[in-house]
C-alpha cells in the first residue's frame, strides 16, 4: 500500500536547508506517522536531498526511532539500576504473560500496546517503575500489573 | 494574597506517587473556603515520602507531610488553620519534631538550594531567592577575573571526571573564532541517576543563569542545553524558563543594557547512552549519529561546527551563581581542599531515605548511608554502594570509612561519576550486577571501537554463563584480560570504564564468582538457574497453593499433607515460593 506523505509537507519546508536537523526532524515525522517506514525515509531523502543512508543510520542509532508500526499505547519498563534489584524482570514477565507477548514479540496484535525497556526513568526511588504514554506506575509488584493495564483495555471497550 | 502557604512537591516523582490528585482536592477546596495561596513546587529530595505538601506562613511555622493520603489532606489543613499541629505523618518542621529533620540537617544545599522550595514556572518567585543577581554582579566584571573566579574556587565537573572548570572555561575562552559555543550535557543516561532531572525540574533558572555567565566569561553567543527526551517536565520547565528570561531581558539581544547577546536552545535527546559523551553530543546536536571523535581537537579548540566549544554538565553550571555571588573563598569553605563543594547524589536501592541529597565534600559514605539516607530498607545488612553507574563500581562494607571526595573514590577502583548511588543489601548478587551494567554497556556501545563493540560482548557472554552455572574456572582469567584490552582500546569513556563493574566486584567479591563457578551457587539466592526450591516439611501444611501456581505441575502433594517439588522438572521460576503463605519454600 502507497503511503500518503502529504501530512509531511509543511515540517519537511519548514526543516528543508537548515543545518542539524535531521534528528528534530524525524522526531516530528515519527509522531506524524507513527513510525519510520523505509518509504517514508526514502521520501524524505528526496525531498531533502540527504542521502537515505545517512537518514536510516541516524534513525537506527537512536533508540527513539521506530522502524514498525507501534501500538497505541506504549509501554516503557524501566531497566534502570535501582528497578533491576527491585526484580524489573518479574514485572516484565508479569505484562509479557498478561498481554500474551511470546518470544522477541513486542506488540500485540490488536495493536493496542507495545512494550519496550528503557535504561532509566529515573524515578528510581518508586522501583520498579514503568510507564505507560506519559503516567509512571511505581512501587509495583508482578500481581498488580493485570489492574493497571486492565484500565486502558476498559477504554478501548475490551 | 493570603499569608497562609500551601505547596504541592509536583516533579516527575511526586506526580508518580499521585500529587496531582493532592493538587486537585486542594484547589476544589480553596475555591469553596480560600484563606490560603497554593502553589506547586519541585522535588525536596525525599522521594521516598511522595507525594508531600508543605503548610507554612502560619503560627505553626513550617510544617511539610509526607505520603499524603488525598482524603485526609482537607482535614490536616483545617487543622493547621486553626494552628493546630495536624495528626498527620510530619516529615520536616521549622518548630516542631519532623521524623526527618535530621536527614535534612545532614546536608549542604548550593546546587538544591531552591529546589523544592520556589516554583519553578516563576521567574518572579527565582528572583525573589536571589536569582539573576549573580548574571548582573558578573556583567559588572571583566570576563578574565569571572574566569579566575572559577578557577580559584577548585570546581571541578561534575558529569564524573573532575576536571578543573575554571580551567575548561579559560581554554575555550583563548581559542580563536568569532563564534563560540556554550553546551550544557543535561543527558543524564547513568541507570540509577536522576540529579539533573530533579535540579532542572526545580530550578531550571539556576542551571540558565550559570550559562549565560559562562557565555559571558568564554565570549560565546549561543549556547544549547541537550536534555533526554525521557524527561519531559524537565524540557517543559527549561522551555518555560528560557521564554520567561528572554521577556525580562536575561537572554536574547544586549542583555540588560550591555553589549552582550545570548541565545539558548534546547536540543532533545533521541536515546543514546553515549551522547553522555561530550564529542558524541556535539555530533548528535548536529543531527548526526552520536558517536564520539578523536580528541585532540578538543572541543575548547574545535566543537560543535567546528567552532570553539564548553560543555558543562547540569550540576557543574548549577553551581556557578553560587560562585560568583559568594564568591570563591566562601565556596572553598565547603568540602575538601582537593574537591572544593557539594555532590549531589541520588540514593537508590535498597535504602530508608532514597532520594536526592546534596553532602559535602569530604563526607564519609557511611554517614550518607546510615545518617543522610536513613539506613537500609529492610533488615537484611549492607553489602556495597554502587557508584558511578555503568562506568563505576561497587564498594564493599569494609571501605565506608572512603570519604567522598574524586580521588579518594577512585582509589577504591569506582568513580564518583554524575552521582549515582544504588545501596545494595546481601539479598543482591554481585555477579549479577556485573552482568546487568555490562549488558547495558555492551547495548549502548556505538560500535566505533572494536574492543568496546565485541570485547563487551564477550565478558557478556561470560557472565551470562556464570550466572546461569555454566562458568569454567579460566574464566576469572579471560574477564580480566578482556578488561584490560577494552580499557587501553577505547576512544572515549564509555569503553574505557565499561569493565568498572565487573574490575570491582571481582577485586572485592570474588568469592562470589567462585561460588558460582566452582560450587554452582548462588549465595544471595538471585541467579535462578543456580537455585533449588525445596518444601520445608516441618512448616507445610499442605494448603496446596503452591501446586497450584505451579506452571510446570511438578509439585505433588495431597491436601492437608506435605508437598514435594520434582528437582528434574523444577524449571527454577519462583511461583511457589511467592505463593507459599508459611514460609514453607527454602530457596537456595
Amino acid at each position: 500500500m502507497e503511503q500518503d506523505f502529504s501530512p509531511l509537507a509543511e515540517s519537511i519546508k519548514r526543516y528543508r536547508g537548515k543545518p542539524g536537523i535531521l534528528i528534530p526532524l524525524l522526531q516530528e515525522v515519527q509522531q506524524i506517522m507513527g513510525y519510520l517506514s523505509i518509504d517514508t525515509m526514502a521520501h524524505l531523502s528526496r525531498e531533502l536531498d540527504i542521502p537515505a543512508a545517512e537518514i536510516y543510520g541516524v534513525a537506527t542509532f537512536y533508540s527513539m526511532f521506530k522502524l514498525k508500526p507501534q501500538g497505541k499505547h506504549i509501554i516503557r519498563i524501566c531497566k534502570g539500576t535501582a528497578c533491576h534489584v527491585s526484580d524489573a524482570d518479574g514485572i516484565k514477565d508479569a505484562l509479557k504473560s498478561s498481554l500474551g507477548l511470546e518470544g522477541e514479540e513486542d506488540t500485540t496484535k490488536d495493536m493496542l500496546f507495545t512494550l519496550m525497556e528503557v535504561a532509566c526513568l529515573g524515578c528510581c526511588s518508586l522501583a520498579p517503575v514503568i510507564m505507560i504514554d506519559d503516567t509512571t506506575y511505581g512501587k509495583l509488584s508482578p500481581d498488580g500489573i493485570p489492574k493497571i493495564l486492565e484500565r486502558y483495555a476498559y477504554e478501548e471497550g475490551k | 494574597m493570603s499569608e497562609i502557604k500551601v505547596k504541592v512537591g509536583m516533579a516527575s516523582c511526586g506526580v508518580a506517587a499521585g500529587a496531582s490528585e493532592v493538587y486537585y482536592v486542594l484547589t476544589r477546596y480553596q475555591k469553596e473556603s480560600g484563606g490560603f495561596d497554593l502553589g506547586s513546587t519541585a522535588c525536596i529530595g525525599m522521594c521516598f515520602e511522595e507525594p508531600i505538601v508543605e503548610f507554612s506562613g502560619g503560627s505553626l511555622g513550617s510544617v511539610s507531610l509526607g505520603a499524603v493520603d488525598p482524603a485526609k489532606i482537607e482535614e490536616h489543613l483545617k487543622d493547621y488553620l486553626d494552628n493546630k499541629l495536624p495528626d498527620a505523618n510530619i516529615i520536616l518542621a521549622d518548630k516542631h519534631n519532623g521524623k526527618h529533620n535530621e536527614l535534612l540537617a545532614g546536608q549542604t544545599r548550593i546546587v538544591l538550594r531552591n529546589c523544592g522550595v520556589i516554583d519553578p514556572k516563576s521567574i518572579q518567585d527565582y528572583e525573589a531567592h536571589g536569582g539573576y543577581t549573580a548574571l548582573k554582579k558578573a556583567l559588572a566584571m571583566d570576563p578574565d577575573e569571572i574566569i579566575d573566579e572559577v578557577k580559584a574556587s577548585g570546581l571541578r565537573g561534575r558529569g564524573g571526571a573532575g576536571f578543573s572548570t575554571g580551567l575548561k572555561w579559560s581554554f575555550a575562552a583563548r581559542a580563536k573564532g568569532k563564534k563560540k559555543y556554550v553546551i550544557c550535557n543535561a543527558d543524564e543516561g547513568d541507570p540509577g541517576a536522576f540529579m539533573d532531572r530533579s535540579t532542572l525540574e526545580g530550578d531550571p533558572h539556576n542551571v540558565i543563569e550559570g550559562m549565560i555567565i559562562g557565555a559571558y566569561a568564554m565570549g560565546a553567543d549561543e549556547g544549547y542545553i541537550y536534555c533526554r527526551a525521557e524527561y519531559p517536565m524537565a524540557i517543559r520547565h527549561l522551555l518555560i524558563a528560557i521564554e520567561k528570561a528572554e521577556e525580562k531581558g536575561y537572554l536574547g539581544k544586549k542583555i540588560l543594557g550591555t553589549d552582550f547577546s545570548f541565545e539558548l536552545h534546547v536540543k532533545e535527546g533521541a536515546g543514546a547512552f553515549v551522547c553522555g559523551e561530550e564529542t558524541a553530543l556535539m555530533q548528535s546536536i548536529e543531527g548526526k549519529r552520536g558517536m564520539p571523535t578523536i580528541r585532540p581537537p578538543f572541543p575548547a579548540e574545535s566543537g560543535l561546527w567546528g567552532c570553539p566549544t564548553n560543555i558543562n554538565n547540569v550540576e557543574t553550571w548549577a553551581n556557578i551563581t553560587y560562585i560568583i555571588n559568594q564568591g570563591s573563598a566562601e565556596f572553598r569553605k565547603i568540602g575538601t581542599d582537593k574537591s572544593p563543594g557539594t555532590k549531589v547524589f541520588a540514593l537508590a536501592g535498597k535504602i530508608a531515605g532514597s532520594g536526592l541529597i546534596e553532602v559535602p565534600m569530604g563526607i564519609e559514605l557511611r554517614d550518607i548511608i546510615y545518617k543522610v539516607g536513613g539506613g537500609m530498607k529492610t533488615d537484611k545488612p549492607f553489602k556495597a554502594v554502587q557508584m558511578g553507574g555503568p562506568s563505576g563500581g561497587c564498594i564493599p562494607a569494609s571501605l565506608l570509612d572512603t570519604i567522598v571526595d574524586y580521588d579518594s573514590i577512585n582509589a577504591t577502583g569506582a568513580i564518583m561519576g554524575s552521582g549515582g548511588m544504588v545501596v545494595m543489601d546481601s539479598g543482591t548478587c554481585m555477579v549479577d550486577v556485573a552482568r546487568f551494567f555490562l549488558h547495558f554497556t555492551q547495548s549502548e556501545s556505538c560500535g566505533k571501537c572494536t574492543f568496546c563493540r565485541i570485547g563487551t560482548r564477550r565478558m557478556l557472554e561470560i557472565l551470562t554463563r556464570i550466572t546461569e552455572g555454566k562458568g569454567e574456572p579460566e574464566d576469572i582469567d579471560k574477564l580480566e584480560d578482556l578488561a584490560a584490552n577494552i580499557i587501553k582500546g577505547s576512544l572515549c569513556g564509555l569503553g574505557q570504564t565499561a569493565p568498572n563493574p565487573v574490575l570491582t566486584t571481582l577485586r572485592y567479591f570474588r568469592d562470589e564468582y567462585l561460588a558460582h563457578i566452582d560450587a554452582k551457587r548462588c549465595p544471595a539466592g538471585v541467579c535462578n538457574s543456580l537455585l533449588r526450591y525445596e518444601v520445608i516439611p516441618d512448616k507445610c501444611v499442605g494448603c496446596t497453593a503452591c501446586a497450584r501456581k505451579c506452571p510446570v505441575s511438578c509439585i505433588s502433594g495431597k491436601v492437608k499433607e506435605v508437598h514435594y517439588i520434582d528437582q528434574e522438572e523444577c524449571i527454577r521460576c519462583g511461583a511457589c515460593y511467592s505463593a507459599c503463605k508459611f514460609g514453607a519454600i527454602n530457596k537456595g
